[in-house]
């Protein structure tokens, strides 16, 4: 824990400061922290999609449902932004867990369809409940995450490297094991002991919980939200960067994120033609490299600093490091 | 109006506008029913048969301000070529998008369909001569025909006729054509198909062929009724077809039919009598229910899997 | 010591019908502590159905299942599902091979050990002591069955990537690794050439008394069936038509009849 521990923390806490000072200019910090957001909703869809296997083509319902209580939370309820994010989340979390009902008994296509569905349901809830949610023109929502960069990035880096943290955490455990289970053999699984339904909603309901985080940040730091943020469009977006990334690696969809929001926002000047090619890279990926860039292989920082020691100090005396407990080592 | 006949005003606006909904919902069930595929781009071709009809007309001379009136023989000429032109779109989106990937995992092929739409519609942005902006759609002078306490459009009537006749031929073509049987082998087993001498790529590209023609003509009949068209006209009543196909039962073309006649009623008796707003959300909340109460819809089969 | 055997599965009259087709009708049998039996018939004779019965995939029609747990209180177990059976010590292999593809070997193996956790979320998300204790004792116990085995070589590979062979056994580990009580194994030597049958066969023979198992197979190759079981039950269209031991079922003219038609006999 003490090593990606340590990178987290640099992570986060440096590049803060160097924005606090202007170092890194209010452009990039921009860019870095929405790959944050978008990054948070990638993990998102990574646990549903590609962990727990079940396609969901509406996370970005989830995130909507998150941004709006955080708004409301604070403005009409008056509490304070942190806790309203978090009980956001929390929020969040609990629709996860109604619509995961009846969503999960579901297979495969028909699943997506639903999820779809729910997604397109919330977007026109959200327009038409004008007096809570201010209509098809949003909400604006200023906060100090909308005007000073290095909190923004601070905030949202910081609660992106903590989800990472507990989500691995939870993935290379007993849980997390019968989450995968489930995902690649059904029947196998529930004839091993695991009841399917319960983790298969133990998935939804966390990858609901991470889509209400991203949007409870999202809110205050780009300072308004509107329906459309729940919309297919978006979550089709959050799709593809895991799918880029490789579905069922953490580390992908979250390189992914970052990789693909840099890369739309220097395609900028292509202007129109933009949209033209990412579409086009979409199915030359689709075709020629489907399982995405990573699989669902995961960086582990234990696993590098093993190769590391071994490669500073050559062939002689490098027992292999201490035994670690084999959980570390797999392709999870 | 009393509520009677606002009920039954709305039961012909239905079924004239689940006619529309009915021809775009059988091209995704033919092809889900063959290919296991949502072709999310499916929509996005009833747009393209609807500038392609656009083009035509104004080709042809006329215009929405009316100064040339639409007549019959030119809306013919641009349904032909509005059928042609997805005809045409229909195989190379089959050849060069979706037939490489028939034996990947699904959720290759249904983010393949949604970059094939994405294409579509953003092609249609960029091109100069197209632009994301809205176009008056040449249309009839519209003359109603009063039934009693309802009236009823030559437009709405056109398109309930032109609907039905196509639903008649495709009908015909499935059950009593060698291709139609064709079809109906390939979607129960591609391979068992295959060694029977039937060429399974041929009939795949036939099956996404008719569904588009059937698509080209839904745009053309929806640009009629509705006459404005933009390149993102096809997001909503795709949506709304392919809920149609799932109610009556993705992969059954009666129920294709019947789901859309069902869905297009529905939003006219809901725009009717509720709002005009919640009239989306009912479409979908119908959706939800039906997967969860049938998900194989009306006319589906629940499929069982053999441990 | 008492003489008497202890039942561990009963069937009593069980039937189950799919649509207009019933495809097991009134089978019963008594399955002692112990025993080693195979169940043989024609293809599509019911076999797999019947495990489909006993580890939970399928309910019956009619009819009652009681199975005796490791305490040995009975329950009637038609209705229960295959986690539930699986937590009373019931385990099976599967005929199309059922593994957890993309995780490694001893994922596979560990997954099995899923109800033996005392950890709480918490402890997993915080990486509490008491989570560590939890792994240890998993990851111990999972190289114990793996190198029992002689697959602890290959822990950290895909299940997917392993050669055939291997991955029967594997699934045959990780049925184990749950500490069932019943063991179903669904022709474990299914596309095997006969050298390796003949290590299957030592294999399940070293698991019948190394984990005091019960175990009911069912095969196609006879003389894996005819090698090891003491009792082999014969299915036709959903009935029984012969039960014994192996020479009688060898002889018995029903059985000939069902597998090589009426000529034969």
């Amino acid at each position: 824990m003490l090593i990606p521990g340590v990178c987290a923390l640099v992570a986060v806490l440096v590049p803060s400061v160097l924005i606090h000072f202007s170092i890194i200019d209010a452009y990039t910090a921009q860019i870095l922290t929405l790959s944050g957001i978008n990054a948070i909703m990638a993990l998102s869809v990574n646990i549903i999609c590609g962990v727990t296997g079940q396609l969901s083509l509406g996370q970005a319902g989830f995130m909507a449902i998150g941004a709006y209580s955080t708004i409301m939370l604070t403005s009409s309820a008056h509490l304070p932004l942190a806790v309203s994010i978090v009980l956001a989340g929390v929020i969040t979390a609990f629709f996860g867990f109604l619509i995961g009902f009846p969503t999960l008994k579901l297979e495969g296509d028909y699943l997506a369809i639903v999820t779809l569905g729910f997604g397109e349901i919330i977007r026109v809830v959200l327009v038409n409940l004008k007096k809570w949610t201010g209509g098809p023109n949003g909400k604006q929502f200023p906060t100090i995450l909308t005007l000073n960069p290095a909190v923004a990035y601070l905030v949202i880096i910081g609660t992106l490297a903590l989800l990472i943290i507990l989500v691995q955490n939870f993935v290379r455990s007993t849980y997390g094991r019968a989450v995968l289970a489930v995902r690649e053999d059904e029947i196998a699984a529930n004839s091993t002991g695991i009841g399917v339904f319960k983790y298969k909603m133990i998935g939804f309901v966390i990858a609901s919980f991470v889509a209400g985080i991203g949007g409870a940040l999202y809110a205050p730091f780009i300072g308004f939200v509107k329906p459309e943020q729940a919309s297919f469009t978006k979550s089709i977006d959050y799709l593809i960067f895991v799918v880029f990334g490789g579905m069922g690696s953490t580390t992908g969809s979250v390189l992914a994120a970052f990789v693909l929001t840099y890369l739309q926002e220097f395609l900028r000047f292509l202007q129109n033609y933009r949209l033209l090619i990412y579409p086009v890279i979409l199915i030359l990926v689709m075709i020629f490299r489907p399982q995405g860039f990573l699989g669902m292989k995961e960086f582990s920082f234990v696993r590098a600093f093993d190769w590391i020691t071994v490669k500073i100090s050559g062939r002689n005396g490098a027992s292999r490091g201490k035994k670690h407990t084999a959980t570390e080592e797999h392709n999870v | 109006m009393n509520t009677g006949s606002i009920f039954l005003q709305q039961l012909i606006n239905g079924l004239s506008l689940g006619s529309i909904y009915a021809l775009i919902a059988l091209g995704y069930t033919m092809v889900y029913g063959i290919v296991k595929l949502i072709n999310f781009a499916h929509g996005d071709v009833m747009m393209m048969g609807a500038y392609a009809g656009y083009f035509t007309l104004v080709a042809l001379g006329t215009t929405a301000s009316g100064s040339v009136q639409v007549s019959p023989l030119s809306l013919l000429l641009a349904f032909i070529a509005a059928m042609i032109f997805c005809a045409i779109l229909a195989l190379l989106i089959e050849r060069f998008a979706y037939r490489p990937l028939r034996n990947a995992p699904r959720l290759n092929s249904l983010i393949t369909a949604i970059a094939v739409e994405l294409i579509l519609q953003n092609t249609m942005r960029v091109l100069p001569f197209v632009g994301p902006d809205p176009r008056q759609f040449p249309t009839m002078v519209t003359k109603s025909f009063s039934l009693g306490p309802v009236s009823i459009s030559n437009i709405q009537l056109v398109v309930i006729v032109l609907s039905a006749l196509l639903m008649l031929a495709l009908n015909y073509v499935v059950t009593k054509t060698k291709t139609g049987k064709a079809m109906q082998a390939v979607s129960y087993d591609m391979q068992a198909a295959s060694l029977m001498g039937i060429s399974v790529n041929r009939t795949i590209a036939v099956t996404f062929v008719i569904g588009s023609i059937l698509a080209g003509a839904g745009g053309m009949l929806y640009a009629t009724a509705y006459p404005q068209i933009d390149p993102v006209m096809g997001y909503m009543p795709g949506l709304k077809a392919f809920i149609a196909a799932v109610l009556g039962g993705i992969g059954s073309i009666p129920g294709a039919m019947l789901g859309g006649v069902i869905l297009g009623i529905a939003e006219t008796l809901t725009k009717g009598f509720l709002s005009s707003q919640y009239a989306d959300a009912i479409s979908f909340s119908i959706l939800i229910i039906i997967l969860l109460v049938k998900p194989s819809g009306i006319f589906g089969k629940n499929k069982t899997v053999k441990v | 010591m008492s003489d008497e055997k202890n039942l561990v599965l009963q069937a009593a009259d069980v039937s189950i019908v799919f649509g207009g087709l019933c495809a097991v009708s009134g089978f019963s049998c008594d399955l002692y502590e112990g025993e080693l039996a195979g169940l043989i018939g024609p293809n599509g004779a019911g076999k797999t159905t019947l495990f489909n019965m006993f580890s939970g995939i399928y309910t019956p029609t009619s009819g009652q299942i009681s199975f005796w747990d490791r305490r040995n209180d009975v329950h009637v177990i038609n209705k229960m599902n295959p986690a539930q059976l699986n937590k009373l010590g019931v385990a099976r292999t599967f005929q199309n091979i059922r593994l957890f593809g993309n995780l490694s070997v001893a994922d596979n193996v560990r997954i099995a050990l899923h109800n033996l956790r005392t950890v709480s979320p918490v402890d997993v998300l915080l990486r509490t002591p008491r989570y560590r204790r939890d792994e240890k004792i998993m990851s111990e116990r999972t190289a114990e069955l793996l190198e029992l085995f002689k697959i602890g070589s290959k822990e950290n590979e895909l299940a997917k990537n392993l050669p055939y062979g291997e991955q029967r056994k594997l699934e045959i580990v990780r049925a184990l690794a749950s500490n069932p009580k019943l063991l179903l194994l669904d022709e474990p030597a299914a596309g095997m050439n006969p050298q390796e049958t003949e290590e299957l066969m030592n294999m399940i023979d070293f698991i019948r008394k190394e984990f005091h198992l019960t175990i009911l197979l069912i095969e196609h190759d006879m003389k894996l069936v005819m090698g090891i079981c003491e009792r082999i039950m014969v299915l036709d269209y959903g009935r029984v038509i012969a039960s014994g031991k192996p020479e009688d079922i060898k002889s018995n003219p029903q059985v000939i009849k069902a597998y090589l038609g009426s000529e034969a006999v």
